[in-house]
Parts: structure tokens; sequence; C-alpha cells
């Protein structure tokens, strides 16, 4: 868990066990449960991007501090809409966006069981591709009258990258690592060859060969293949940690935190489970359950839109999101004063190996084309 | 579709081609007419090919190794099948990573 710049979590915590408290007055549905996690609060998550604390059967979010609340808003009215019954997990009513006295956005929501991180047998693999093809096959504009709003939000998936990105730079350049174990700055030309340096030089030759497309540039939508032709409702940032068991705990599985949802290219949403299966930390066993989920559930939705070898569209947003999990890697490993671990090692490996390929950014940034059919059952496109 | 058992919706989905109704909540499976001789089926041949590499190609069904990029993990199967993955000797969790951004 990252720590870094997280404000008083223990403030935090109070106000929003407090808003908890405060909606159970307010609406007059208390839920006492027994003594335990049903009063004392709970912290499931404490992370600059967002803070999550559970009380009972509640769990209250702070979000980022620069948060949009306006699309928050309307990213909940998302969460709530019944086209989405069945997906996300909806926001507990009346689904709207509160202020903490710091002024951070916070929300409620019904409690759901997660994924066990030491169960992998057990992971929904299947769940997970069937949840995110039926998240985008929702209609945006179908949804967007429904609502009766403006544009919906853009889904964050190339900008949660580039981010990630500079925080490796500012991981990098900060004076000193953690505040507890303080240990004497290493001289600069040592610096250069420490493995969390190494890995760096890595993440950047990646990043930079990387069309700009994927990499959140603004402008970036060039003719042709980079756009594509429509838009899809999109998780954003999907991962393990994204699904829960609601009600809990033998409810059916849902995708969590709205933050990054919005419009944009899916391929995005699958791009992070394929950079680990390219890594070599998802077994591929896994990959294919959750590939064969996703495209199964697209087909009954009104078309799988992928062929047999999903690369050749996967390929650039798979390298990007390499990029983004070595890059976050390496943040972490520095603030922590720790070395990598396996699966760390392994990310910065598949940045190795794509640097390491010819035509990774070569000419003008279009190296990395998605064409819309290919031969099934072969290789990435290399061109 | 609903669990006969608890009642939660079932999903669908399909394995070697072999439609499928796995419960969302207590994980049982429901099988149409058929589809246990289909999978038994598929279960034969794949013992069948299991002792020397599976030959490649667009006609092997039960769990080929998946399309990998030019980049992928060495041990993976854009060369080749490698049969399942016992080479993963790390894999007994899940790690951090696959539960953040």
């Amino acid at each position: 868990m990252q720590q870094h710049d997280a404000p008083d979590p223990t403030a935090l915590t109070t106000a929003l066990a407090g808003l908890v408290r405060a909606d159970r007055g307010g609406h007059g549905a208390p839920h006492p449960g027994p003594p335990g996690p049903a009063t004392d609060p709970l912290v499931l998550a404490d992370r600059a991007d967002g803070t999550v604390v559970r009380l009972g059967d509640t769990v209250a979010k702070a979000h980022a501090p620069d948060c949009d609340a306006a699309e928050l808003a309307l990213r909940l009215r998302v969460a709530a809409h019944p086209d989405l019954a069945g997906v996300l997990l909806p926001p507990l009513p009346p689904g709207t966006v509160a202020r903490l006295d710091d002024g951070r956005a916070a929300t409620l929501w019904p409690y759901g069981v997660p994924v066990d991180p030491d169960a992998p047998d057990d992971a929904p693999w299947e769940a997970a591709g069937t949840l995110l093809a039926h998240l985008h096959a929702v209609r945006p504009d179908a949804l967007r009258r429904s609502l009766g709003c403006g544009p919906l939000p853009t889904a964050r998936g190339p900008l949660k990258a580039a981010r990630a990105v500079e925080r490796m730079r500012a991981a990098l350049t900060a004076p000193a690592p953690a505040p507890v174990r303080a240990r004497p700055p290493e001289p600069a030309s040592a610096h250069a060859t420490t493995p969390h340096a190494v890995a760096a030089h890595l993440v950047e030759r990646v990043w930079a060969g990387l069309p700009a497309w994927c990499r959140a540039e603004a402008g970036a939508g060039p003719p042709g293949t980079d756009v594509p032709p429509t838009p899809a409702l999109c998780h954003g940032d999907f991962h393990l940690g994204q699904l829960v068991r609601a009600p809990a705990p033998y409810g059916p599985w849902r995708l969590i935190d709205v933050d990054d949802l919005g419009t944009g290219d899916p391929v995005w949403d699958l791009a992070r489970p394929a950079a680990w299966f390219a890594a070599g930390v998802l077994p591929p066993e896994a990959w294919q359950r959750l590939l064969h989920a996703y495209r199964y559930a697209s087909a009954e939705r009104g078309g799988d839109p992928w062929a047999d070898d999903p690369w050749p569209r996967l390929d650039a947003p798979a390298r990007a999101l390499t990029a983004q999990t070595a890059a976050t890697a390496v943040a972490k490993a520095v603030a922590e004063a720790r070395p990598f671990d396996a699966y760390e090692e392994a990310l910065v490996s598949a940045c190795a190996r794509i640097a390491a390929i010819p035509e990774h950014g070569r000419g003008d940034g279009r190296t990395l084309v998605r064409p819309a059919r290919r031969t099934p059952g072969k290789r990435t496109p290399r061109r | 579709m609903q669990c006969p058992k608890c009642r939660a919706p079932m999903q669908s989905f399909s394995r070697s081609g072999v439609q499928i109704e796995q419960c969302s909540g207590c994980r049982g499976i429901f099988l149409d007419y058929g589809e246990l001789e289909a999978l038994s089926r598929f279960e034969a041949q794949w013992s069948q090919q299991a002792p020397p590499p599976a030959p490649p190609g667009p006609g092997a069904q039960s769990y080929p190794s998946p399309p990998a990029p030019a980049w992928g993990a060495p041990q993976q199967g854009h060369h080749g099948h490698h049969g399942h993955h016992g080479h993963h000797g790390h894999q007994r969790g899940f790690g951090r990573m696959l539960f953040s951004s």
C-alpha cells in the first residue's frame, strides 16, 4: 500500500466513520450487528488516491484530494443506474457525494467481500471477464440520454499510466525515502547503477516508444486506427482489488471503484491482466479463463469484437500498462527503501524485452498499429 | 438463469467450446444435456496429446497456450505448446501487484 502524502489517517478514519454513523442516523436504518467491525472502523485501504473505511456493512471512501467532484457525482449516478445493475456495485442511496471537513469528496457503499489474495485458485476470472464484457456492452449514448446529463467522463486508463510514470520520476528525485527509516543518501554516481535506477531507465525507454494515444498526450488520437469507432463504457482501473461479492459474503461478484470509470477504448480494461500474463506473473490458464469469459459474454451481448488472437489490439496498451506497473513498482520500492519482489522483477524484465524490440518506438509513433482483422493464432504484428 | 440451489444468478461461459453455467453465489456448475460427455471427450483428447508437446496450430482445442506478444515472458507458449505451467515457482499467492493499479 502506498502511504505517500496521505494526510493524517486517523483523522480521516474518524471523519469517514462519522459519515457512516451520520448516514445511519439520518436514514433511520441502523444495522447494529455484533460488536467488532460494526462499531469499530476498519481501514480497508489507505492510499494517496483514496482511503476506504469499513463500519459494519457500510464502507466509506474518501476520494483523492484532486478528484473532480462533479465527475465523481456523475460516475456515482452511472453506478446506480439500472443498466449497470449486476455489473457495478451501486452506491448506498441516495448515491450522492459528501464533503469531509478537509474538503475531500466521500461516498458510501455497501460492504462486499474482496478476492482472497491467498487463494489464487478461487480468483473469479470468469466473473471478471463477464463483468467487464457486460460493462463494455453498455451504450454510453443511451446511458447519457437516460441520465439526462452531458458527456460522460473519459475513462482514465492512459492517464493513470502517465501518472504512474510521473510518480516514478518524483520518487527517484525525492530527497529521502521513508521518514522512519532514514538512511544516508547514496552518492549520485552509485545511484545510476542501482536496480531501481536501471528499472526506471527501462520504463522510460518503453514509455518513450509508445504511440501518443497510449500516453494520454494532449491531442493524441490520430486518424484511422487510433480512435475506436464507438467508445464504450470502461472501468478504467481494473485489477483483482476491484471485485467484491455483494451482499457479503456469498452474493454475486460486482465491480467496484468508479473513480476512473468513463468512456474510452475497452481494450484498456483487458490490458492490465494482459500485461501480467505477458510478464509471466499471471498463469496462462488464468488469463485464458478471463479472456474466454470476456469474449463469450461479449458475443452474447452483440458481438465478439476480438479475433482469435487479441494481441494486435492489446499489444500497445499492454506495453503501456507494463510500463505503468513497473513504474509503480519502482516508486514503491524506492519509497520503502527495499528491493523488488519477484513480481516486480518480472515486470521490469518485461520492460527490458519491450525495449529490446527493434521496432519499439521507431518512426512516427505509429509502429503499433491495430489492424481490424488478422489471421488468428499467430504472433504480434511487427511492421 | 437462477441457481437451483442458492438462487443467485448463473453466469454462462465457454470451456473448450462447451457452454456451461456457473453460479455466481455458490459456484456450482450446471451442464446441459450432453455437455458432460463433450467435456469428457475433450479431456480424453487432451490426455492423449499430453505426453508429447501438442502440435501447434489453430486446430488444437483443449487448453492451448494462449497467444502472447513478441515480448512475452520466455516460458510462455508463443514458441509452441508447453503444457501446464508448473514453472511458475513464485506463483503461490498473487502478490500485491494483482490487487493494485
